[in-house]
């Protein structure tokens, strides 16, 4: 996959889970008949829970599925959505695939980048907002569409998307 | 207003999504009798008279697969349902699922029944977190009424649901790779054989199924298979949701029998083109089938017609591209999500959907040569049929298709060095010449 190359910030504090993570990772846990199927749901836990998955947490997932540090970072950076990196309070994630793009999202974008100073992958200084391009939401009939951490944004031109951004503090 | 003869029946009612509706309309109502009266044999019986395909992509008879289960087999049997829905151009499960999850559950708990699987699984893709919390709160539900648990509406059959969030990858609505994926593996295809109804998850006997297929079952089951196939055609029975997005005045998803002719579905039920929009092509399966030129718009929506007209019903999800976008960049567009979405498990899919785009950024930036439409064509068959699983094909097919339909507008890029049409190229650079009207936010 055509990824950025990931490095991993220098943070070595060791992580253990929030009470009320550790309730969610023990209840999916029950889900399956082995540990290493609940590395996804864990992994989504300690995004929820940190804001992004540093290497602490990773390290955690680890230890809670069982599986060689490794191999929990091979499987966390197969999927896009899985942010190794910190990000912006508000991640802009932007369609981009051809069905949005027929329906103006490369204006839109250019519309976010030169609004927010920032391009691809970039968040603003004060850290409100990381912009990123993305592959198809499934919202074809509703483009061009945006997600904004786990929200959906849709049928958005430039003024719906000046809107949103100024309702995100 | 009915927004469709059977899925999309009762699709707006308010408050559907909550057990109470659901049951108000009918739902749930035929299930014990169901399962008191018809073996699972009788089941896989009935969905195999009814002709249902699956309506994820592949269109395999529904029945047929579940009939693949070995019946003698000690292990324990698991039932999927695909909600990874991210084939470019679909949109479909996510407003069935949305607004109308009993009818998933109570579909799943018939297959699961007729399969013998206890355990059931829904894998939903990553960006799908808020629909996960829908799909939840009425399994929740379900548990609560006894629908699901150890004993389903008094039956003894025990069936446990649970959902599964993808985190970001097209691959994983590959039935082998999204196996790989929910046992916590990279999300990358396995060879088949053995196919996943005698070996799938945790090597035991899986049945993957789409969610409109699955949504399918109870009304089959409940009416039987002659009343099924009232809708669409002798071969390819029953409807099909289509997802129609591009410039039509009204995109969304419309249920309609299949056969029904392409030119209806966007005239009719579109409102046709925006104003100041034609037709040129229409890409009626997702993304990775070939597009078909303006002058095929009367080919029957059905498996076969498009068979015959070169391409497939696919996911229903049609792409309708007008006469002033440049083909050629639509199609770079789409060989880029391939390219971002290869597992990068075969050498021809990971090296050939690379070499693609790079060609179509020659010919866009106007340093094509002559021979690269050949070129591009030549990479694509050697993608198409080499790789472990279809996403080369779906890489491939759309290129050939578009050069096949569209040659010459691909030969004007290379005597021209630019493009004949591209209106979003226009309006980028009509907008990039434009002084800043806008301040940085921060």
């Amino acid at each position: 996959m055509s990824h950025a190359p990931v490095t991993v910030a220098l943070e070595t504090r060791p992580l253990e889970w929030p009470e009320a993570a550790r309730k969610q990772v023990e209840e999916a846990l029950t889900h399956y008949p082995n540990r290493r199927s609940a590395v996804l749901p864990a992994l989504w836990i300690a995004q929820r829970t940190w804001g992004w998955i540093p290497p602490g947490a990773l390290r955690l997932v680890a230890r809670t599925v069982e599986l060689p540090e490794p191999e929990v970072f091979g499987i966390a950076t197969f999927y896009t959505m899985f942010n190794l990196q910190p990000v912006g309070r508000h991640h802009l994630q932007l369609c981009m695939t051809v069905s949005c793009s027929l329906v103006g999202a490369d204006r839109l974008y250019e519309h976010l980048r030169r609004r927010l100073g920032i391009e691809h992958g970039e968040t603003t200084p004060d850290g409100r907002f990381t912009l990123r391009k993305v592959e198809c939401l499934a919202a074809c009939g509703n483009g061009p569409c945006m997600q904004v951490n786990e929200d959906y944004y849709e049928n958005l031109d430039e003024a719906a998307v000046d809107r949103i951004l100024e309702r995100l503090k | 207003m009915s927004r469709g003869p059977l899925l999309f029946k009762d699709i707006d009612t308010p408050g559907l999504a909550g057990l109470e509706v659901y049951r108000g309309l009918g739902g749930y109502e035929a299930l014990a009798e169901v399962l008191a009266k018809m073996s699972p044999d009788d089941c896989i019986e009935v969905v195999k008279a009814s002709g249902l395909r699956g309506r994820g992509g592949a269109g395999f008879p529904t029945g047929l697969k579940w009939s693949f289960v070995p019946k003698d087999t000690p292990k324990p049997k698991y039932l999927v349902c695909n909600a990874d829905e991210s084939e470019p151009g679909t949109f479909k499960d996510r407003e069935l699922i949305e607004k109308d999850p009993h009818l998933l559950i109570e579909g799943m708990i018939l297959a699961a029944r007729a399969i013998g699987a206890n355990v059931g699984y829904v894998y939903l893709r990553g960006e799908f977190a808020w629909i996960q919390r829908i799909l939840d709160r009425a399994i929740a539900e379900a548990y609560e009424a006894g629908l699901l648990g150890p004993s389903v509406a008094g039956t003894g059959f025990r069936l446990d649901l649970y959902t599964h969030l993808g985190a970001g990858a097209y691959i994983c609505g590959e039935e082998t790779a999204l196996l790989s994926s929910l046992e916590g593996y990279r999300g990358q295809p396995r060879l088949k054989p053995p196919f996943p109804a005698v070996e799938g998850l945790y090597r035991c006997p899986t049945i993957v199924n789409n969610v409109e297929t699955l949504m399918n079952v109870p009304g089959i089951l409940a009416n039987g298979a002659a009343w099924y196939r009232q809708w669409g055609t002798e071969k390819s029975p029953g409807t099909k949701i289509f997802s129609v997005s591009g410039p039509v005045r009204r995109p969304g998803n419309y249920e309609l029998p299949l056969g029904v002719p392409l030119s209806t579905l966007l005239n009719e039920h579109c409102g046709g083109m925006r104003d100041g929009f034609k037709v040129k092509a229409v890409i009626p399966g997702g993304s990775s089938v070939p597009p078909l030129p303006a002058s095929l718009l009367d080919t029957p929506l059905d498996f076969e017609s498009l068979n015959a007209a070169g391409t497939y019903l696919g996911s229903g999800g049609v792409i309708v591209i007008d006469d002033r976008t440049c083909i050629v960049d639509a199609l770079w567009n789409i060989t880029r999500f391939y390219r971002h979405e290869s597992c990068g498990k075969c050498t021809p899919c990971r090296e050939g959907t690379y070499w693609m785009a790079e060609v179509f950024e020659r010919l866009e930036r106007g340093r094509g040569r002559s021979s690269d439409i050949d070129l591009l064509d030549e990479v694509a068959d050697n993608i198409l049929g080499k790789s472990f699983c279809p996403l080369g094909d779906g890489a491939a097919m759309p290129v050939m298709g578009a050069i096949r339909h569209f040659r010459e507008e691909f030969e004007y890029h290379v005597t021209h060095r630019r493009c004949r049409v591209n209106r979003r190229r226009e309006e980028l650079d009509a907008l990039r010449s434009a002084p800043s009207a806008v301040e940085v936010t921060a």
